[in-house]
């Protein structure tokens, strides 16, 4: 079925909405009342029809304002885009993924036509015919991972394998929680895993890291990550920090409906055939409390994982100013009642 | 001494002479002249005819160590005037090193952070340089804004050289950098930075 894609903004007068049915599959992180850091990592493989894991590339009613947003940061600010000169074997691996991948899903939007190394992209959502041979970058209009991360929902970062470490050696990052490729790339994954909190101690990245280093081609896997983001902003990054920082102090107990949001990562990490590198995809959902709260579920579980978080995540995450008024405004849906397991709405 | 746990932060091991290199290259900044001189015992006469010793003087313990490092007696020795003039000479150095080269750097953070980045444009590997931090804490910060990088930072807070915000010195490093992230400290409420302290002495 064709998405009818908004026109609609992620800053200025923040016009961002989900519709009903959008909402039905927003991918809800908390599968029970509370949360804590952990090696939450699952198979990546298809879900329920009307879910974000339909696909494996998720493609929603966001696509076009999503890839407008993306366009502008990009002239603002061109460095939001980097990759180190030994990876351009993994941008070819991650163009012709991200098209797979869209090609298949959703059939009606894009088509991927391959002739040998002679390859035609439709991108009809955004206009875009393109023939262009594979591995010559001279036949794209810019280096392949930027070209197609132009056409692709979420931030992607590319991380090389050696000396037995991943390095954060590309990426396209417009729509973060609060950390800069510019500063980050070039870093090993202990290292830039370096600013969060109580995790290293746990042993969470020790394991995860030999968990990836694994990480076969064809099995993909995935996390969720989450956190909160006053108006729906895509670009909440510390570039901009000083800009989009005081929102968090504009929150009252008359409008969390609006600006307060629950911002969801889905995180998948795919081993890359040619390059032998990792792709790792961050696709950013964001719904607003006025939204969450339409699934009784979600509205006695939020308020719940708010409350038990650690001191620690909600400094890390940014939460101090408007988690009390949030939970406060939260609770009125929570009529005490157990929720059901699992992350779905009942 | 540094503050540990900063997983991003290198780790400055000493300066350990590696006796089978074919070529030394110490880049000395300040204080950082004692890390070599201290170590006299391990410099054989072979090991100074391969050696090439660069020294920029900087603060008040770290002037004055020319003419100790000058009679150690390498095959060559410099004396910058400033450490831009320094990190050009190692950029002409480096470019024409052959295999078997080894690069020291010691001297403050800021000083081996801006040296290891000459090193890593000539494609030398981080983990092959060996360093040693001496002298003052003071951090070379790069604000995450404006994209700015203010040396010797000794507070935190402190205003921007750049673009004036007032920027908290994170402990998060970049060798790519080689600097410190700073980042606006009063961004959600404006006006409301705290007053500095001397935190990098
Ligand atoms: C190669 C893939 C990965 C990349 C590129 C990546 C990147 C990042 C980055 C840039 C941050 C922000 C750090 C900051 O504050 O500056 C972060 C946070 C984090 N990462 Fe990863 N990560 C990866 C894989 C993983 C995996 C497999 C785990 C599994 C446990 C993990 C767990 C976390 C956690 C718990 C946080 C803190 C998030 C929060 O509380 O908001 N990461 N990651």
């Amino acid at each position: 079925m064709a998405i009818a894609f908004k026109q609609e903004t992620f800053r200025d007068d923040f016009s961002y909405r989900n519709s009903a049915e959008n909402i039905r599959r927003f991918p809800f992180p908390f599968d029970r009342d509370e949360y804590m850091y952990a090696v939450n990592m699952e198979p990546h493989v298809k879900g329920q029809k009307g879910t974000a894991f339909e696909n494996l590339i998720d493609i929603d009613e966001h696509y076009v304002a999503e890839m407008r947003d993306r366009a502008l940061v990009l002239k603002e600010d061109p460095l939001r885009y980097q990759a180190l000169p030994h990876m351009m074997a993994a941008q070819w691996d991650t163009l012709e993924l991200l098209m797979e991948e869209q090609a298949v899903g959703f059939p009606e939007h894009f088509t991927l036509a391959r002739n040998g190394d002679q390859w035609r992209w439709i991108n009809r959502p955004l206009g875009i015919d393109d023939t262009f041979t594979f591995g010559d970058r001279s036949t794209l209009p810019c280096e392949p991972l930027e070209y197609i991360t132009r056409q692709a929902q979420g931030d992607f970062c590319i991380v090389d394998q050696r000396d037995g470490n991943l390095w954060m050696d590309a990426g396209m990052v417009t729509t973060q929680a609060d950390w800069s490729l510019d500063f980050d790339i070039g870093m090993n994954f202990m290292e830039w895993h370096g600013p969060v909190p109580l995790a290293h101690q746990m042993g969470v990245f020790d394991r995860a890291l030999k968990f990836l280093l694994n990480l076969q081609q064809g099995k993909p896997t995935r996390r969720f990550n989450w956190t909160m983001t006053i108006n729906p902003r895509l670009d909440t990054s510390p570039e901009n920090y000083h800009k989009w920082g005081p929102d968090r102090a504009t929150v009252t107990t008359g409008n969390v409906g609006d600006k307060v949001h629950l911002r969801v990562e889905v995180q998948s990490l795919w081993r890359l055939p040619r390059s032998n590198a990792i792709l790792f995809v961050i696709r950013c959902y964001l719904m607003n409390m006025n939204e969450l709260v339409t699934v009784p579920k979600w509205a006695r579980r939020f308020p719940r994982v708010l409350r038990t978080l650690p001191p620690e995540l909600i400094d890390y995450k940014g939460l101090t100013r408007y988690r009390q008024t949030t939970i406060d405004w939260l609770s009125k849906f929570d009529d005490g009642e157990p929720t059901s397991p699992g992350t779905f709405p009942d | 001494m540094l503050v540990e746990g900063i997983k991003s932060r290198p780790v400055y091991m000493g300066l350990s002479i590696q006796p089978r290199a074919r070529r030394h290259i110490f880049a000395l900044e300040g204080e950082g002249a004692h890390a070599l001189l201290d170590r006299k015992a391990a410099l054989d006469s072979t090991a100074l005819s391969r050696s090439e010793i660069l020294y920029a003087p900087r603060g008040s313990q770290g002037k004055g160590n020319d003419e100790a490092l000058r009679a150690l007696g390498a095959d060559m020795f410099f004396a910058a005037p400033t450490i831009a003039t320094l990190l050009f000479r190692l950029r002409g150095t480096l470019t024409t090193a052959h295999m078997g080269t080894r690069l020291y750097i010691a001297g403050t953070e800021g000083f081996i952070g801006q040296a290891m980045i000459v090193a890593l444009d000539h494609g030398m590997d981080h983990a092959s340089v060996i360093t040693e931090h001496r002298g003052s804490l003071a951090r070379r910060v790069q604000c995450v804004h404006c994209k700015g990088v203010t040396e010797d930072v000794t507070h935190s807070p402190f205003p921007c050289g750049h673009c004036g915000l007032p920027l908290l010195v994170r402990d998060h490093y970049s060798r790519r950098l080689g600097a410190f992230q700073g980042v606006n400290i009063d961004a959600e409420e404006p006006g409301s930075a705290p007053d500095p302290e001397e935190l990098f002495l």
